[in-house]
């Protein structure tokens, strides 16, 4: 057994050792350093330009509202993504074609449609159900209601395909000590679930944030509909739109480099 | 399911009795029409080419495979009935598979205590001292804080035979627990076995460890193409070979 072993060993370091010189250039993140030279370049023009720096005065508040209706969205759906995800598998067939058929009807329609018909259509037709004034009824509330329902959707597929990585074993382990379907679901497969979903749900926490953007098809003043609006008045696209370009771009960044950090990490541990 | 059939008769031994027991998947016939009886006490050891239904039949043991038709008792309950509560009977009865099926995300022994806890409703510290108890029978509580994946193969197979042991099953059912161990580490868990099988337990093992079943095995059942082809006492069976497909499997693996 030696014999080979040491074989193997020797030519795999040199394997390592060789082309590892050449490639440690190949190897470099030349993108990122390129999207930090644009961030940088914008960010001098921001701060030199007097006309830039107005524009980014005026559209900063709206970053508030961007934040705000991403995080509240993006909690409300992991909670309807989970409810749905877990549908999506139950073995129950009612449950299951009920899950299947709101994540295909979501997955079938363009966001933008399902914003307008959420708001516009969903949400005045449920308050008149429940009774309330359909006015009563804020534009920020029926987006987020619509951007929860829409996230919900793809946040089941990625539940879904998390419990169906964990090994079949893994079940049949739990309901072979007299664990119920239930109590296997909560104890032993949801926890190897969420840890393999986490840069999933990553990944769509960053698409939620630039999706965020629609909210300014009701007129909602987050970051994008406070450019445009500024453009109505000012006339000063460039200034508007790189500024907001800028915004979007430098919180991706670091969101995505966050996930790629824990992606590493999972992929260790 | 079979309700309309006639209940085989059981006696006060039978820890478990299979009953004209079929089971296809899709068009493939996995086990055609096998009865057996292992009786409280035994080590019933399957033995058979692969594909020869022999897990199948184990896994039907505790409903983890639903018969197509035909039936198991355990202490004279039919799983198949819809009155009896299956999590119920699979409290008693142990299961070790090949692939350990260790739950990775938590500890050795947080393995051993989830189902003590949860399914036998103990307190975290019966549950910690019974699971400290079961990995000291099987030879590594020093094991019990890490995780299954820092330990070896063998190591990982003998927290399983502990966590089912924990249980208090009354009988345990082995999935071929040695094959996908290196071969310097069958031996630790095939000990862990004999000393198991010499304190009384009802066991039945799906093994190609032909060492094992000579030496340890009370019972012997040879299966071939989903049919029991030969069984009786497992020194017989291996000294007298009676069917020719038993004498030409036994020639090819010993």
């Amino acid at each position: 057994m030696t014999g080979p072993d040491h074989g193997d060993l020797s030519e795999a370091g040199a394997a390592i050792v060789e082309p590892a010189r050449r490639s440690s250039v190949r190897d470099l993140p030349l993108w990122l350093f390129a999207i930090l030279a644009i961030l940088a370049l914008m960010a001098v023009v921001i701060a030199t330009e007097a006309s830039f720096g107005e524009a980014f005065e005026v559209i900063i508040p709206g970053i508030s509202l961007t934040v705000g209706i991403t995080l509240v969205s993006f909690v409300a759906s992991i909670a309807i993504g989970l409810v749905a995800g877990l549908g999506r598998v139950s073995r129950n067939i009612v449950i299951r074609n009920l899950a299947i058929t709101y994540i295909e009807f979501i997955r079938g329609v363009p966001i933008v449609v399902l914003i307008l018909m959420i708001a516009f259509v969903v949400v005045p037709a449920g308050s008149r159900i429940l009774g309330i004034p359909n006015n009563a009824v804020p534009q920020e509330t029926r987006f987020i209601i619509a951007l929860s329902v829409i996230y919900g959707a793809f946040i089941a597929e990625i539940f879904r395909a998390g419990v169906e990585a964990v090994p079949k074993g893994q079940m049949e382990a739990g309901r072979s000590l007299g664990l119920t379907h239930a109590q296997t679901m909560r104890s032993i497969i949801l926890p190897q679930a969420i840890r393999t979903v986490l840069p999933a749900l990553g990944n769509d926490f960053i698409s939620l944030l630039k999706d965020s953007a629609l909210a300014t098809l009701l007129g909602v003043r987050d970051l994008t509909q406070s450019a445009r609006l500024y453009t109505g008045s000012s006339f000063r696209f460039d200034e508007a739109f790189l500024v907001l370009t800028f915004l979007y771009l430098s919180m991706t960044l670091v969101l995505s480099l966050l996930v790629q950090q824990l992606q590493r990490r999972l992929g260790r541990g | 399911m079979a309700e309309s059939a006639a209940r085989p008769e059981i006696g006060p031994d039978d820890r478990i009795v299979v009953d004209h027991l079929w089971k296809s998947f899709g068009t493939i016939q996995a086990v055609r029409d096998v009865s057996l009886r292992i009786r409280t006490g035994t080590v019933t050891v399957i033995v058979g080419p692969s594909g020869s239904g022999k897990s199948t039949v184990l896994r039907c043991m505790n409903h983890l495979e639903v018969p197509t038709s035909g039936a198991v008792y355990i202490d004279g309950v039919h799983l198949g009935d819809r009155r009896t509560n299956i999590n119920l009977i699979r409290r008693e009865v142990g299961m070790v598979f090949q692939q350990f099926n260790l739950f990775p995300h938590l500890s050795v022994l947080d393995n051993i205590t989830l189902a003590l806890r949860k399914v036998r409703g103990r307190s975290k510290t019966e549950a910690e001292a019974i699971a400290m108890a079961q990995l000291q029978r099987v030879g590594i509580p020093e094991q019990a804080r890490k995780r299954p994946g820092q330990l070896s193969g063998g190591q990982q197979q003998r927290v399983a035979i502990a966590r089912s042991l924990a249980m208090n099953p009354r009988v345990m059912l082995f999935d071929e627990p040695t094959s996908a161990l290196d071969p310097e580490m069958i031996k630790e868990v095939l000990d862990v076995m004999q000393e198991l099988a010499a304190s009384g337990m009802t066991m039945v093992v799906v093994s190609h460890e032909m060492g094992f079943a000579r030496q340890v095995g009370s019972h012997m059942v040879m299966m071939d193409q989903g049919r029991i082809v030969e069984e009786g006492a497992a020194e017989d069976v291996f000294a007298r070979p009676q069917h020719p497909r038993t004498k030409e499997f036994f020639s090819k693996i010993l």
